[in-house]
């Protein structure tokens, strides 16, 4: 059978993407199948796990929940853009790897675009916060505790960082 | 690929909506946040044979807060109408029932409209349409009509929209009363999740702390959310003192018939649906007498 192919431009960590997609092709399948950026994960493909969070114009949104069609003329941020433009980790990414905040690294993609996605909005969270952020992100490994470590101290060296 | 093969249209505006519906019938679906429609078409409980996008249809999506009112357009997202702080002034039950819904990720891309049509049964924001009385604008080819939230609900997953329309924005009303306090809460299995049971409620005071007017409702003990208008009326003229709201929560959580599953036993559910109740209208009261 021949599906009905569209055409997609999208801006993907700040590089400008095209393709021809089928529309039943979703956004994390496009981004890693077709452009090769295997940092997002998916898990479960129905919206449960928060593993494919990617950012949409900024704001973190299930990747397995649109199709890549729908990405048309917006900007997406995954895992991969979230490095400095060295390729050297970011603050957030280095305070995963301080305060032990990842073991099998299944959710880790998602956890950090999720908390990312806090810290931009609200550089200095609460616990409680933090834990509202990621509570769309499942993890089996952690016990979620040292990624709200992680997040914390990522808040505070930012902090001391802009002094 | 999880989804069944699909013919996709990205709609610019409501009348090229109408018109596509028109043409293509029942055989097509609105794509609005996708964060229902997607997951039951990624398991194949769904496979429309047309998807209508109308995530780029501006027209859809803004949040106007009137005298009376604040009017929100159906493509509107969750998280844009939770971060509005002069919505959560005139109509705080919203962004007090959107803490409930779902997660940050799913409320980015989620609306409001999408909510409603869904009609989950569990779902929170069609319990503060029913509560509040919300009016749905429904537009088709053909014209427009207005539905109030206790006709647009027929049942589970289930609403009076015919085929060819499309919900094109929400009227919740605002009540002027100096002293009205609102509140939402639910029980889940986890936060996040959909409700087992949840309650809202709305209640005015004059100034002496007697009710002038109340609203409250339950959702997950029926096949739509419930309002109940009568035993709200009841509480008019009271002070709201404890033994008012156990009353008026008892009294609707006998009127229910919840079922059973897995989760919870009806019997327990109507146990939650009294106490929940109850913990609104105590909440919203002291809101109320707060202000
Ligand atoms: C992990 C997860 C947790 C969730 N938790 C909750 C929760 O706790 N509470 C809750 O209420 N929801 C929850 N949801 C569902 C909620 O996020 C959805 O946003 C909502 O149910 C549907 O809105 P949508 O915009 O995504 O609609 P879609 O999924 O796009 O559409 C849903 C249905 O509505 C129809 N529709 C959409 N827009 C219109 C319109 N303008 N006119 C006519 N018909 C229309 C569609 O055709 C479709 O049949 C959850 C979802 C996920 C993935
Ligand atoms: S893979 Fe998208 S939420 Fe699980
Ligand atoms: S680190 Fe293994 S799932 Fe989170």
């Amino acid at each position: 059978m021949s599906e009905t192919l569209h055409a997609v431009s999208v801006e993907v960590n700040g590089k400008p993407r095209s393709a021809q997609v089928p529309a039943r092709l979703s956004l994390v399948d496009w981004l890693r199948d077709d452009l090769l950026l295997t940092g997002t994960h998916v898990g479960c493909e129905h919206g449960i796990c928060g593993a494919c969070s990617v950012m949409l114009d900024g704001e973190p949104v299930r990747a397995c929940l649109m199709y890549a069609v729908q990405a048309h003329g917006h900007r997406v941020t995954t895992v991969e853009g979230l490095a400095k433009p060295d390729g050297s980790m970011s603050v957030l990414q280095d305070s995963f790897c301080e305060a032990h905040g990842l073991q099998c690294g299944y959710c880790t993609p998602g956890m950090l675009i999720a908390a990312q996605g806090l810290l931009n909005t609200n550089p200095d969270p609460t616990e409680a916060q933090i834990r509202d952020a990621i509570g769309g992100n499942l993890c089996r490994c952690t016990g979620y505790q040292q990624i709200v470590e992680a997040v914390q101290l990522a808040a505070e060296r930012t902090a001391k960082e802009a002094k | 690929m999880k989804a069944a093969p699909f013919e996709y249209a990205r709609a610019a505006s409501l009348s090229e909506v109408c018109a596509l519906l028109a043409t293509h019938g029942d055989g097509a679906k609105l794509l609005a946040g996708g964060q229902s429609l997607v997951p039951m078409m990624a398991m194949r409980l769904v496979r429309p044979a047309w998807l209508v996008d109308i995530n780029e249809i501006a027209e859809l999506k803004f949040i106007a807060v009137e005298k009376d009112m604040a009017r929100t357009g159906a493509c509107t997202r969750q998280g844009a109408v939770e971060r509005d702080h002069a919505l959560a002034a005139r109509v705080p039950l919203l962004r007090q029932a959107l803490a409930w819904v779902g997660h940050v990720q799913t409320r980015n891309r989620g609306t409001i409209g999408g909510s409603l049509a869904h009609a989950d049964p569990c779902a929170e924001l069609p319990l503060v349409a029913q509560v509040l009385g919300a009016r749905m604008l429904l537009r088709s080819g053909t014209g427009a009509r207005t539905l109030e939230a206790e006709k647009f609900f027929a049942g589970p997953m289930a609403t009076n929209v015919r085929p060819g329309e499309c919900l094109e924005e929400i009227h919740w009303p605002a009540w002027s009363w100096r002293h009205t306090g609102s509140a939402f809460t639910e029980i889940s299995v986890r936060h996040g999740d959909f409700a087992m049971v949840a309650a809202a409620a709305q209640v005015a005071i004059d100034g002496d702390g007697r009710c002038v007017r109340a609203a409250f409702g339950l959702g997950g003990v029926g096949g739509t959310p419930l309002a109940f208008p009568k035993i709200a009326g009841r509480l008019v003229g009271t002070r709201l003192d404890d033994a008012a709201v156990n009353d008026a929560a008892h009294a609707a959580a006998t009127e229910t018939q919840p079922g059973s599953d897995l989760h919870a036993s009806a019997e327990y559910r109507r146990h939650l649906a009294g106490v929940l109740a109850a913990r609104a209208l105590r909440e919203a009261r002291e809101r109320a007498r707060s202000l």
